[in-house]
């Protein structure tokens, strides 16, 4: 089953054509990761299926619902509201920079959508945060604000917050951009997790060992477009355009330089 | 020192303390939430709104209250020969005024809240009247507790300005006393007044702060 359907997608910023043609397809249970360098459009894909941005041409399914019902002068018309919804809440996002509330607990943060959103009982509703939060190691924070945890743990909670959605498709912006990078493995390990679940994710990253270990698709993008796409290992370990090859040989020698200097230290 | 005397000012003062403090509350009462209107219209994306909003409270906050007192008061019965009641016509003005103070401090909150907090919001599928009353106002009211509080204060100073229109307040009487008794020991007494007021509202606020304090 499709649960994510790009057709055509493009993005313009005034003049500035951000996305180019962008044409993907997610099926259930896939894990595909988006990477490429900075600039490249990749978070504002993200941007654009969360509805944070507004389309300018092209179609997008998100699990049966079309996002896009025609094309305006101006930019893509949208379907109503209580459609927009919808597909609202079969899509989860987590945040680069978390994003959490921090004037609501912890357990507050992953209740609030839960019982405001769905009406789900109170105590019913905490079950569920506490069962969340035991997978993403957490469950001895449920009474700390946001402030109170590092990074590591703030971005669990927000996959938490997330998950208690329950979620159709995930959508993940730079998971671990923001943090230290000891901190990083912690998440990717709840990811891989989530993954083992047979739960439909996209994650835009700069984590190579993660495309490489855990994606079972790979979306290199580039200047808009989508440059090349394919199984982990052919797109990071034998590239077939250009593009692809030079940003992944840059991000090697860095790593090999990384690892020197560390060597000097 | 005649002790007597100051006690009996001291008593004959709490009238006028009365009037102050229905100035100070009135003003509060009305000009809080109609400062948060004209935040919203001073955030409005139509021009027609916020244009005519940002007018007004630049002209609330760049002329001196004491003139806008006598205008509210003076300006109908110049101009159409409506005389009104003293107090209503401070009322009036300190309403007005402070609402165009309160506006900018919510708007300085509201404008200071990250994007990130609406975004998550919409992601988790809460409506704008959950994302404002749920996420964004409780944080925004920590943010603009201290600049309140400074404003707060200044209008408990402020009421004496009413005293340019005559009307009976703390400030007006202490000013005729120190006329009649020829001595500087009224003022003194109403400034053991205001100073009182106000050190209950700092500990108020400070109380406040701190029981916000919970998170950064």
């Amino acid at each position: 089953m499709v649960m994510l359907k790009v057709e055509n997608l493009s993005k313009k910023f005034k003049d500035l054509e951000v996305l180019k043609d962008i044409s993907l397809e997610v099926n259930q249970g896939e894990v595909v990761a988006i990477i490429g360098p900075s600039g490249s459009g990749k978070s504002t894909l993200l941007r654009c299926l969360n509805q944070f941005e507004q389309i300018t041409s092209g179609k997008v399914n998100i699990c049966g619902d079309d996002m896009i019902v025609g094309q305006g002068k101006n930019g893509a018309i949208y379907a109503p509201k209580q459609t927009l919804k919808k597909i609202r809440l079969n899509a989860g996002m987590v945040f680069q920079n978390f994003n959490l509330f921090p004037h609501l607990s912890v357990l507050k943060n992953i209740t609030e959508a839960p019982i405001r959103v769905l009406k789900k009982p109170k105590e019913q509703a905490q079950q569920e945060a506490r069962e969340l939060l035991k997978k993403v190691g957490l469950e001895s924070k449920e009474n700390s604000y946001p402030c109170e945890l590092s990074g590591g743990q703030q971005q669990r909670v927000s996959i938490a917050r997330a998950l208690a959605m329950n979620p159709k498709i995930l959508f993940f912006d730079e998971p671990t951009s923001a943090l230290d990078p000891e901190l990083t493995g912690e998440i990717l390990k709840i990811i891989q997790g989530l993954a083992k679940e047979g739960r439909t994710m996209v994650v835009v990253t700069h984590e190579m060992s993660f495309a490489r270990d855990v994606a079972d698709r790979v979306i290199f993008m580039d200047g808009g477009y989508i440059v090349e796409e394919g199984k982990p290992d052919d797109v990071i370990n034998h590239p077939q355009k250009e593009r692809t090859k030079a940003f992944l040989e840059r991000f090697t020698s860095l790593r090999s330089m990384a690892s020197e200097s560390d060597d000097v230290q | 020192m005649d002790w007597s005397q100051i006690g009996n000012w001291f008593v004959m003062f709490l009238s006028g303390c009365g009037v102050a403090l229905e100035i100070f509350a009135v003003t509060l009462v009305c000009a809080i939430p109609l400062g948060v209107l004209l935040s919203f219209g001073r955030r409005s994306k139509y021009k027609v709104i916020s244009w005519p909003v940002s007018l007004y409270i630049s002209i609330m906050r760049g002329t001196p209250l004491l003139l806008q007192l006598l205008f509210v008061y003076f300006a109908p019965k110049y101009m159409f020969g409506l005389n009104y009641d003293r107090l209503l016509a401070a009322l009036i003005a300190f309403v007005l005024n402070y609402a165009a103070y309160f506006a900018e401090i919510f708007r300085g909150g509201m404008d200071s809240m990250e994007k990130g907090q609406y975004e998550a919001s919409a992601a988790l599928g809460l409506s704008k009247p959950q994302t404002f009353f749920r996420i964004i106002l409780p944080q925004v009211v920590k943010r603009v507790i201290p600049s309140t509080a400074n404003e707060v204060i200044t209008l408990v100073k402020d009421t004496s300005l009413a005293y340019a229109l005559s009307v009976e307040e703390l400030f007006s009487i202490a000013s005729k006393q120190t006329n009649f008794s020829g001595t500087i020991t009224p003022l003194i007494i109403a400034g053991v007044y205001y100073y009182f007021f106000n050190l209950l509202l700092s500990l108020l606020f400070r109380f406040i702060e701190k029981k916000l304090n919970y998170y950064k």
